[in-house]
C-alpha cells in the first residue's frame, strides 16, 4: 500500500543533514509558503543549509511588523513563518535566490547575514532560477539561455552563441529536499494548489532527493479530479497536514 | 520656466496608452502597477504577474474582499476575473521567456541613451534583487522603462553610461517620464512627447546623455 502521509513535521525532516540544500517553495506571500515545515527544520537546528527559493525571507520581526502594516489590505496569518527565521537562527550558509533583498532601504536578515560576513549569495533571476530547478526534476543536466548575458549573472559561465545571440550555460541544481506547499492532497502524494499559491511549488515538487509537502487537508483517494492535479504524487515522498488553529513556530508537532 | 513634472499616477496613464487591445502585459513593480488601472475600456488587455496568474483584475485594496492566494508579484491582492488562468512559475516563465509578453512596464535607477537598465539594486545598497524583472528585460517583444526624469535629489537617471549595475543590457525601447517620452533607437534617444510646458531643451538640461530631437516633437496627452 503507498501511503506518503506522515505524523508530523518534526518527522518529515527528521533526516535532513546539515550542508543539505533545501528548495523552500513560496513566491513571497503567506499562502504558498510552507511555514510548517521551515518551522520544523528551525526546531531541528541544521546547519550549513543551502537554501534555493525566490527570497531569503523577512524574519519573525519583520514579519510581525509586515502584519500590521498590511492589515488594511490583506490579512496575514499569524502562523506564517518564512526562510528567514532559518537565516535569523544561524543555520544558512548560502542562497541561491532571486529576490534576496528588499526593495526598500530596510534590510531583510539574509541581506544583513551577507554583509556581516559568513553567508554567501548567488543571484538569479527568476527564471533561471526557475529553470534551474525544472532541470534538475526533468533529469537535463543544463540548459543555455540568453537571459543574464552582459550582467553579474554572466561571471563564470560558458558563453555560446545561438542564432546570433549570446547565451549561458546554466545548470542544474542538485538539491537533497523541497519543501512545498500545497492546498490538498491524497496518499499517493497527488497535489492540487489554490490560485497564485501554486508559483514555485509545483516545480520544486520531484527536483530533490525528497519532497515533503504541507497541505491544507488530505482527501480520500479518488477524490481528486485527475483533470485537475497539478503534481502527480510521484514527485512527492511525503506529505503533512497543517494544525487547524495557528501554532508557534518553536512548538514541537 | 518649466512646465510642471507629471505625478505617478498620470504618467501611469501616459504608459497604459500604449497598451492596445489583445496584448499579454506584465508590469514591474512600483509606479507600473498603476497602470493596470487605466486600461481604455474598449480594449482587452491580459495582464501577466510572473508569480503565476494571467488576466486578473484590479487591485484590491481593502482586507475583506483579499484573497492571500491571489496576489500579484508585488505581493499585492487582486481580483478574479473571467478568462483568467492560473500557472505554475515554470509555465509563467515559459511565457516570459518564450517571448509571449507584448509589452513590460518596468522600474528605474538608471537608463543609459544605449538603452541599457539599471533596476535591482536599490541604490546605497550592496545586494540586490532580480525577481523577474531580468527575465523581463531580457524577453518581452517590448520593454518601457517607466520613471521620473530625474533622482529626488534632482539628479539624472536617464544617463550616458549606467554607474549602477545592469539588469540587462540594450533592452529598453521606450522611456516614459514625467516630462518626456523618448524612443530608444539605434541612433540614440529620439524625443517624442513632451509634457505640456516643457521644451526640448528643458528636457536635454537635465541630462548629459544626447537626445536627438526631430522636428515633429508632440505634446504629451493621455488619451
Amino acid at each position: 500500500m503507498i501511503n506518503k502521509i506522515v505524523g508530523s513535521f518534526d518527522e518529515a525532516v527528521a533526516d535532513m543533514v546539515d550542508g543539505a540544500t533545501v528548495l523552500i517553495g513560496g513566491f513571497g506571500g503567506a499562502g504558498e509558503c510552507p511555514s510548517y515545515l521551515i518551522a520544523a527544520v528551525g526546531r531541528k537546528g541544521v546547519k550549513d543549509l543551502t537554501i534555493v527559493g525566490n527570497t531569503g525571507g523577512w524574519g519573525v520581526d519583520l514579519l510581525d511588523i509586515l502584519r500590521q502594516r498590511m492589515a488594511v489590505i490583506l490579512n496575514l496569518p499569524e502562523d506564517w513563518y518564512d526562510p528567514g527565521l532559518l537565516v535569523e537562527r544561524g543555520q544558512v550558509k548560502k542562497g541561491i535566490l532571486s529576490f534576496p533583498a528588499a526593495p526598500a532601504r530596510i534590510l531583510t536578515p539574509f541581506e544583513r547575514a551577507v554583509l556581516a560576513g559568513g553567508v554567501e549569495v548567488e543571484l538569479l533571476g527568476q527564471g533561471t532560477l526557475c529553470e534551474r530547478m525544472r532541470a534538475a526534476k526533468g533529469g537535463i543536466a543544463a540548459f543555455y539561455t540568453p537571459v543574464g548575458v552582459g550582467t553579474i549573472v554572466e561571471e563564470g559561465k560558458e558563453v555560446r552563441e545561438f542564432n546570433g545571440r549570446k547565451h549561458l550555460l546554466e545548470h542544474a541544481i542538485k538539491s537533497d529536499f523541497s519543501l512545498i506547499r500545497a492546498h490538498k492532497a491524497d496518499r499517493y502524494g497527488n497535489l492540487v494548489y489554490r490560485g497564485t499559491a501554486r508559483t514555485f511549488n509545483p516545480v520544486m515538487a520531484g527536483a530533490s532527493t525528497v519532497t515533503v509537502a504541507e497541505v491544507d487537508e488530505v482527501v480520500e483517494l479518488g477524490e481528486l479530479d485527475p483533470e485537475c492535479i497539478v503534481t502527480p504524487g510521484v514527485y512527492v515522498q511525503r506529505v503533512v497536514v497543517r494544525p487547524k488553529e495557528p501554532r508557534p513556530w518553536d512548538e514541537a508537532m | 520656466m518649466a512646465g510642471e513634472r507629471l505625478d505617478e499616477q498620470t504618467m501611469a496613464i501616459r504608459a497604459a496608452k500604449e497598451f492596445q487591445d489583445g496584448m499579454i502585459v506584465n508590469l514591474g513593480v512600483g509606479i507600473p502597477t498603476f497602470c493596470s488601472n487605466f486600461v481604455a475600456p474598449e480594449r482587452e488587455v491580459l495582464f501577466h504577474s510572473e508569480n503565476g496568474v494571467i488576466g486578473f483584475g484590479p487591485i484590491i485594496d481593502n482586507a475583506e474582499e483579499a484573497d492571500e492566494n491571489l496576489i500579484n508579484a508585488g505581493v499585492q491582492p487582486v481580483s478574479r476575473k473571467p478568462g483568467m488562468a492560473f500557472m505554475d512559475h515554470a509555465e509563467s516563465f515559459c511565457i516570459i521567456r518564450g517571448g509571449h509578453v507584448d509589452i513590460t512596464v518596468l522600474g528605474v535607477v538608471q537608463v543609459s541613451e544605449k538603452g541599457d537598465l539599471a533596476n535591482y539594486v536599490v541604490p546605497g545598497k550592496q545586494i540586490g534583487s532580480f525577481g523577474g524583472g531580468q527575465d523581463l528585460a531580457f524577453c518581452a517583444k517590448k520593454v518601457i522603462a517607466l520613471t521620473t526624469f530625474s533622482t529626488k535629489e534632482g539628479g539624472p537617471k536617464i544617463v550616458k553610461e549606467c554607474t549602477q549595475p545592469i539588469t540587462a543590457p540594450q533592452c529598453v525601447d521606450q522611456i516614459i517620464s514625467d516630462i518626456a517620452v523618448l524612443d530608444v533607437t539605434p541612433e540614440g534617444l529620439v524625443l517624442r512627447e513632451v509634457a505640456p510646458g516643457w521644451t526640448a531643451e528643458e528636457v536635454q538640461a537635465l541630462t548629459e546623455a544626447k537626445i536627438i530631437v526631430p522636428p515633429d516633437v508632440e505634446e504629451m496627452t493621455l488619451l
